[in-house]
C-alpha cells in the first residue's frame, strides 16, 4: 500500500517582502503591502506528510512524538515568534516568501532519519498555501 | 480526466496495544493511546473515484450509488464501534490511520466498479491524517510481500 502520513504544525513569525537589489519603488510596486519597512506578521501552518512502510508492530510509518519532536526542533522552536529576516539565517540573503519558507522547511526535514519526506505545504494565511516536494529547483538559486 | 471527492464522517474508539510488547514497552511506544480504556476520534474520510464523465450523464460515477457504498462499507461497519474489537478487518492489527485507511481502500476498491478509486484520506484529528493510494507494483516488489 501507497501510504503518506500528514501531520499539521503552527508558528507564528513576522516578516518583509524586499530585495536589496531593486531599487526603492521597484520594491513598492514588486511586494505591495508586504514591503512594509517594519514588517508584518502570519499565522502559519505547516504540513508535513511523510512515507514509508507501515512497522506491524506498531501499525505506523512513523511515530508521531518522533516525528513531533523533529519538526518541533527543526521548524517550529526556531520560527516560532520571529522576525524571519533577521532571525533565520537562510532568510538574510533570501526573500522569505512563503515559496522560500516552503523550501526551506523542506530542506530543514529532508533528513527525517524514521520515514522519507514527501511533502512541506505551507498555509500562509487561509487563503494562500504553497506546495513544495523537493523536486531540483532552476539555476537561480 | 476528472477526480470527485465524497466526504463522510465516523465517530469511533480505539486504543494502541501490542500484546508482544511489555506493559512498559507499550506505554513508551503508544503513549497515552494505550489507555486500556481506549478513546475516541470523530474521523473524517474522504474518498476520490478519478475518471472520465460518462458523455450521457455527465457524471464520472454516480454520487448516490456512492454515497450508498461508503455507508455499507465504512459507516455501518465503524460508526460508534469500538475499533479493536468490533472491526473483524482490523483484528490483530493496532487500528493507526495508516492501517484503518489501508482497511478502507480494501473494502472500497472492489466495489467502484466507474472510474477507479484514486486516494482514500482519512482524518483522525484535523491535525492528523493518512492518504491511501492503494497498491502498486513497485512497492509491492520493493516489499516482497502479496498484501
Amino acid at each position: 500500500m501507497r501510504l503518506h502520513l500528514t501531520r499539521r504544525y503552527r508558528f507564528a513569525a513576522s516578516h518583509r517582502l524586499h530585495n536589496p537589489q531593486l531599487g526603492e519603488e521597484e520594491n513598492k510596486r514588486v511586494y505591495g503591502k508586504c514591503n512594509n519597512p517594519y514588517g508584518h506578521g502570519h499565522n502559519y501552518v505547516v504540513e508535513v506528510s511523510v512515507s514509508g512502510p507501515v512497522d506491524p508492530a506498531t501499525g505506523m510509518i512513523a511515530n508521531l512524538a518522533e516525528l513531533d519532536a523533529f519538526v518541533e526542533r527543526e521548524v517550529v522552536e526556531p520560527f516560532d515568534h520571529t522576525y524571519l529576516n533577521e532571525e533565520i539565517f537562510e532568510f538574510r540573503e533570501r526573500v522569505p516568501t512563503t515559496e522560500n519558507i516552503c523550501i526551506e522547511i523542506f530542506d530543514r526535514l529532508r533528513e527525517f532519519p524514521r520515514a522519507k519526506l514527501e511533502r512541506v505545504r505551507v498555509e500562509e494565511t487561509s487563503l494562500n498555501s504553497f506546495e513544495y516536494t523537493g523536486e531540483s529547483l532552476g539555476s537561480g538559486r | 480526466m476528472v477526480y470527485l471527492t465524497r466526504k463522510i464522517e465516523f465517530s469511533a474508539s480505539h486504543l494502541y496495544h501490542n500484546p508482544s510488547f511489555s506493559a512498559e514497552e507499550n506505554r513508551r511506544v503508544f503513549g497515552k493511546c494505550n489507555n486500556p480504556h481506549g478513546h475516541g476520534h470523530n474521523y473524517v474520510l474522504e474518498v476520490t473515484v478519478a475518471g472520465d464523465p460518462d458523455p450521457a450523464t455527465g457524471m464520472v460515477l454516480d454520487l448516490k450509488e456512492l454515497k450508498e457504498i461508503l455507508q455499507r462499507e465504512v459507516t455501518d461497519r465503524m460508526d460508534h464501534r469500538f475499533l479493536n474489537y468490533e472491526v473483524p478487518e482490523l483484528s490483530g492489527q493496532i487500528p493507526t490511520c495508516e492501517n484503518i485507511a489501508t482497511v478502507i481502500w480494501r473494502l472500497l476498491q472492489p466495489n467502484i466498479t466507474r472510474g477507479n478509486l484514486h486516494r482514500v484520506r482519512l482524518y483522525e484529528t484535523p491535525d492528523l491524517f493518512v492518504d491511501c493510494y492503494g497498491e502498486t507494483n513497485g512497492a509491492r516488489a520493493a516489499l516482497g510481500v502479496s498484501r
